[in-house]
């Protein structure tokens, strides 16, 4: 994205104002602000819901600002909301993870092939047969998330994809996506939880609709992102104690199992 | 005063392939006065359980009794007994159907047959404790920011002069910012002395917050209490759908690590600590 500004219409000031921000192959970018600080409005941007009212956004080097080019971004830049009820079509598991690659006219046997994959790393292969609705929470999220895989897309965007799960479905959601991650794909994770955001491998700030600080977690995770106003979980706030009192070495993430290998008790 | 949930059973779609039991045997006792917390993970009756506290579900079996009035004895008094007990849905502000802030505010005591100067007490009263901006009385309910829209939909609900008021969810979506806020408004009609039931997943929060906490796991209430006995019990016996809060887990492996502290110990008890074993080995 290089000066990207978008306006909604009618609306007195813009959602998103200059933004330059560039997104590798294979990168996880957690992008973390306020509510209405911008973060969703760029995420549509990233797959082409949104084209800037000003500046320009491309993806794999095709400008978003051309209709030619919106299909192919859409197929390669996925977009996995908050809520998963917003996005699953069908009633039956394996009939809602094919209907993305169905619509592209792909055929039948590579269908089935993108369909088993997408289930494989979701999880879900056992619950293919169910009826979309009998899943839970964290199983749904995982179904848009395999709906969104089977179109084989490059990257994936995660708006707040995991504020509607439990803690045990968003730790077997993320861990799915860390595997993902693994394996290439790119992953632009929207989120306020800083214990989500601690997973990514470079995070972004927004406020009031630009991006005001870009840099490394263990950078933002040393006491920078104090200074954005997100509530500090109490284990970060130990972690920031313990270094500023050399108890800590400083590479260390404020996760509780790396701090007490960290410790040397 | 208090509502008292005993034994309380409650199956959706019985008689149909798609039975499920929601709840079944749970019981709570919820002060004035209080905040109790309900957690467990998705689908574990938390919501039918909230549901069930202002009467929008009746028990099928065992009892819902609201200071003293057994709701299933006195079913003539329903309507009188679900006003003292608020219920605020999940992403309340999606419920909003009225052109003003005020008109919404006002619509539940105006169904109670409150007008005049009473009314505006009311509407008074409800954006004093909810926190609105008094300023954004005129504006349309959905243009106005989440932030003050959560307050708004609190300030509905509050407008009737609820003794008790239920939360399903309240801090979801919300940034950092807007859940202080919300838990200062919890804590301080708590403190005027009205019974706070809270549904959530956030057992951290719930842990850091809450004087009582009830945890359900499918359809069973598996212990309650305060925040150190219920972090006691989940280190002992793990429950579907809860991890422990990374702080606790830190403790826990302190613990293995010779360092007892109490679960729910605060940041800088565990820096003390952690001091005192580092100084001595120096």
């Amino acid at each position: 994205m290089q000066g990207v500004t978008y306006s909604y219409q009618g609306a007195t000031a813009p959602a998103v104002t200059g933004v330059d921000l560039e997104v590798n192959p294979g990168e996880w970018l957690a992008l973390v602000g306020a509510n209405g600080s911008g973060k969703s409005t760029l995420a549509k941007i990233c797959n082409a819901l949104q084209i800037p009212t000003q500046g320009v956004c491309r993806v794999m080097g095709l400008d978003s600002s051309d209709p030619a080019n919106t299909g192919e971004i859409r197929r390669n830049v996925a977009l996995v909301f908050q809520n998963p009820e917003d996005q699953i079509v069908a009633s039956i598991v394996e009939e809602d993870v094919a209907f993305g690659p169905e619509n592209l006219g792909l055929p039948s046997g590579e269908i089935q092939i993108r369909v088993d994959r997408a289930l494989e790393l979701t999880g879900l292969l056992e619950y293919r047969g169910r009826g979309s609705s009998s899943l839970s929470g964290g199983q749904k999220q995982r179904l848009a998330l395999a709906g969104a895989l089977a179109m084989s897309p490059c990257a994936l965007v995660l708006d707040e994809s995991t504020s509607m799960l439990d803690p045990e479905g968003r730790e077997s959601f993320l861990g799915c996506i860390g595997e993902l991650n693994a394996q290439g794909m790119t992953i632009v994770q929207i989120t306020h939880r800083m214990e989500e955001a601690v997973r990514a491998g470079r995070i972004a700030v927004m406020e009031r609709g630009r991006v005001v600080w870009d840099g490394a977690p263990e950078l933002f995770f040393g006491g920078e992102y104090l200074r954005w106003g997100f509530e500090e979980p109490l284990e970060f706030a130990l972690h920031r104690e313990l270094l500023a009192r050399g108890i800590l070495p400083g590479a260390t993430l404020p996760v509780a199992e790396d701090m007490l290998r960290s410790l040397c008790l | 005063m208090s509502i008292v949930v005993s034994e309380l059973r409650h199956t959706y779609n019985e008689g149909t392939p798609a039975r499920s039991e929601a709840l079944r045997g749970v019981s709570v006792v919820i002060e004035r006065g209080q905040w109790v917390s309900i957690v467990g993970h998705t689908g574990s009756g938390k919501s039918t359980l909230a549901q069930h506290l202002n009467l929008l579900l009746l028990p099928q079996s065992g009892s819902v009794s609201i200071d003293g009035t057994d709701v299933t004895r006195d079913a003539k008094n329903l309507r009188g007994l679900r006003r003292r007990v608020g219920l605020v849905f999940q992403y309340p502000e999606q419920q909003f159907f009225a052109e003003t802030v005020r008109d919404e505010i006002e619509f539940a005591p105006l169904n109670w047959g409150v007008t005049g100067r009473e009314l505006d007490e009311c509407v008074e009263m409800a954006v004093r404790s909810s926190g609105l901006d008094p300023a954004l009385l005129g504006s349309n309910p959905f243009a106005i920011s989440g932030g003050q829209r959560r307050r708004a939909a609190l300030a509905s609900v509050l407008s009737m002069r609820p003794d008790y008021l239920v939360l399903d969810e309240p801090t979801a979506g919300l940034d950092a910012a807007g859940i202080r806020e919300l838990r200062q408004l919890m804590a301080s009609v708590r403190d005027e002395g009205m019974g706070v039931v809270q549904v959530t997943h956030d057992l951290e929060g719930a842990l850091a917050n809450s004087d009582r906490i009830l945890v359900l796991e499918r359809g069973v209430g598996v212990t309650c209490g305060d925040a150190e006995s219920v972090a006691e019990y989940l280190l002992r016996s793990p429950v579907q759908g809860l991890l422990m809060p990374p702080l606790a887990r830190f403790i826990a492996g302190l613990r293995e690590r010779g360092i007892h502290l109490p679960l729910t110990a605060g940041v800088g008890d565990v820096i003390n600590s952690l001091e005192e074993r580092l100084g001595c080995e120096v």
